[in-house]
């Protein structure tokens, strides 16, 4: 029973690591939170829904479809709603991508209705059983396809050159930008690989549970948000882990404590780390608490 | 004066706060003076608005229309509790349903379970409201801006899921029905209020219960501690004011004020349920000072007026409401993040 139990936990783990990655890399560029991210989440799986459905396209196609329109409407989001209001308050811009997030569910809503909808792909494989711990295919592929991907971004922003730009831009903008980096173009592409991780977080969600709803994004970011906290916001190593914990702690509350209460064990978690270690678990000290400017 | 600045004459009269501003009067324009004579600080004004808020029930007569009335001063107790904090102290806060399902769920299980006075759940709900405000006020002590808004959101869908899960205390999703209507008077002399005119007279006395409470705190020495803190928290702190004390007052008294809207929400509504009390709740409670103005009490009230009525009035296109909702916060944010009535002067108050 444990061992399932941790079984399904990582693999939840490993959903929120990719999402938080999204959140980490835009926090780490510009310093503030994507709200709007949980949304980029759902309309990935919906997206890729939708391909399936409506238009019978075979799901890796429906799913590479999906998270090219996500990341497009992810760089929309960072085109709308953040760069008008690059030198505003920062009060103003939270509003703004609240704004946003809002806007996009209730889109969902309208366009693809309030109820769940079934999402169904087979891949026809066996499930591996060690002992009496079942782990079915779908799992599998879902954890390698993070562990991937992660590693992927992990080399991605530390051995090429766009990556040394982007976390140059991270360091200090103003150095940055006179060192000869576009830090329109940085902003862009950080948004861009974020949304498209989303969106790949979002149609394994999807794949894991079965069914989908304009709604899920909220929950589920607010979740991936906790982790990148957890781990440290704005580093990406953070995210992975911080990301793998959460699902734990929340697969042992629900468990062990109450399943009905597994949401509030996740905000719970937030707000303890907020106030204890508010730079997370691989952050620097104090640097949450530093003011900075917002880009 | 004139040879330090001369081409600004108004600083010295700015510096002190307007009270030598005589000197000024003299050269405005004959428009800008009539407009003074129709200005809120006038005190005809204050009784005409007044008297056109007493005959309201009078004159409209249907049953819907009353009803959106009174949602819409639900809504301004609400949002000028949200104020205190957001538009007075600077602290954003994306929970206030939090404090408002406190309020309704104490005066529903009270009059329910407990079968209490209505007048005597108030203060109960208050005090309930408060100790979460004072909770919720801690974390702001160690977090700002963006994580403050994610704690704060956090903090609201605890508080949903509690309700929700709770089965012994809340009855979970069927929610607690049968509240009874409030009661003036004693023994066999007893008013029921349960006509529309009586429960909008009820919310207008908690409106201008509420909006003197502000002006008060906000002309006393808390409110100038409040205002302290928003223009620049570490300065504040440099100047002697107590950063814990003032901030989790503002959250304590901006909670006291949802709790209160909250017990009229059970009462009005004779059911509570947890749906009432979602996030989107939350941000339709936010929008409203935004799109008044931080800061500005008339501007909530003119705010609560267009978000709460404004969709009544275009009830074909009610499924649109929420993304009508999005996309206003988006582009209220880029061309005029201060609001309809907020001044200009507040608005580098967010800049960190």
């Amino acid at each position: 029973m444990f061992w399932q139990q941790m079984v399904n936990a990582i693999n939840l783990g490993a959903m929120y690591s990719l999402l938080a990655i999204g959140y980490t890399m835009v926090y780490g560029i510009i310093k503030l939170i994507n709200f709007a991210h949980g949304e980029i989440f759902m309309c990935g799986a919906f997206f890729t829904w939708w391909f399936m459905t409506a238009q019978s396209v075979p799901f890796p196609i429906a799913a590479l479809l999906g998270i090219m329109l996500s990341t497009l409407l992810g760089i929309s989001v960072e085109r709308i709603a953040y760069r008008p209001l690059r030198n505003a308050p920062r009060f103003a811009v939270i509003i703004s991508v609240l704004g946003m997030s809002i806007f996009l569910q209730n889109m969902a809503r309208i366009v693809w209705g309030a109820e769940f909808q079934t999402f169904d792909v087979d891949f026809g494989l066996p499930a591996i059983i060690f002992g009496n711990v079942v782990i079915p295919f779908k799992k599998i592929f879902i954890l390698a396809t993070s562990l991937i991907l992660m590693i992927a971004i992990g080399l991605y922003v530390k051995k090429t050159y766009i990556g040394k730009a982007m976390r140059a831009t991270a360091a200090d903008p103003e150095a940055a930008e006179m060192m000869g980096i576009n830090i329109n173009a940085v902003i862009v592409l950080t948004f861009a690989i974020g949304s498209a991780m989303g969106a790949v977080a979002g149609i394994l969600f999807a794949v894991n549970y079965n069914s989908i709803d304009p709604f899920m994004g909220f929950n589920a970011g607010l979740k991936a948000f906790t982790a990148a906290v957890l781990g440290g916001i704005g580093n990406i190593y953070g995210a992975m882990i911080g990301g793998i914990l959460l699902g734990v702690f929340e697969g042992i509350g629900a468990g062990y404590i109450s399943s009905l209460y597994r949401d509030a064990f996740a905000f719970g978690v937030l707000i303890l780390v907020l106030i204890f270690r508010p730079e997370g678990l691989l952050g620097e000290i104090g640097k949450s608490k530093k003011r900075e400017q917002p880009r | 004066m004139k040879l330090e600045n001369p081409k600004n004459e108004n600083n010295l009269d700015d510096l002190a706060g307007g009270s030598q501003a005589g000197l000024q009067k003299q050269k405005q324009s004959p428009l800008v003076r009539m407009a003074g004579l129709v200005a809120l600080s006038q005190w005809y004004v204050k009784l005409l608005i007044v008297l056109v808020c007493l005959i309201i029930p009078w004159v409209v007569a249907s049953n819907y229309a009353m009803r959106v009335i009174i949602y819409i001063g639900l809504y301004i107790v609400l949002a000028l509790g949200l104020n205190v904090v957001m538009g007075y102290t600077g602290l954003l806060n994306i929970g206030h349903a939090a404090f408002y399902a406190v309020g309704a769920y104490s005066t529903a299980i009270l009059m329910v379970k407990f079968g209490m006075s209505f007048w005597l759940t108030i203060p109960v709900g208050m005090f309930f409201g408060v100790l979460l405000g004072i909770v919720l006020g801690f974390p702001t002590l160690r977090v700002r801006d963006d994580y403050l808004a994610i704690v704060t959101l956090g903090f609201g869908q605890i508080v949903y899921i509690v309700a929700n899960n709770w089965m012994g205390l809340t009855r979970g999703p069927r929610g607690i029905p049968g509240i009874p209507a409030p009661r003036i008077g004693f023994a066999d002399w007893q008013i029921v209020l349960e006509s529309y005119p009586a429960y909008y007279y009820l919310i207008l006395f908690f409106i201008f219960v509420a909006i003197y409470a502000c002006v008060q705190i906000m002309d006393s020495r808390v409110g100038l501690a409040w205002m302290a803190i928003r223009e620049d928290e570490d300065v504040a702190a440099v100047m002697g004011i107590n950063l814990v004390y003032y901030k989790t007052m503002a959250f304590g008294f901006s909670a006291a004020l949802g709790a209160l809207a909250g017990s009229f929400f059970a009462v009005f509504q004779s059911f509570v349920s947890p749906n009432s009390f979602t996030i989107l709740e939350s941000v339709i409670i936010i929008t409203i000072p935004i799109l008044g103005g931080l800061g500005s009490i008339p501007g909530t009230i003119i705010g609560a007026i267009i978000m709460i009525g404004g969709p009544e009035i275009f009830r074909a296109a009610s499924e649109y409401r929420m993304v009508i909702m999005g996309a206003f916060m988006v582009i209220m944010m880029i061309v005029r993040p201060q609001g309809l009535f907020g001044k200009k002067l507040y608005q580098p108050t967010y800049k960190m």
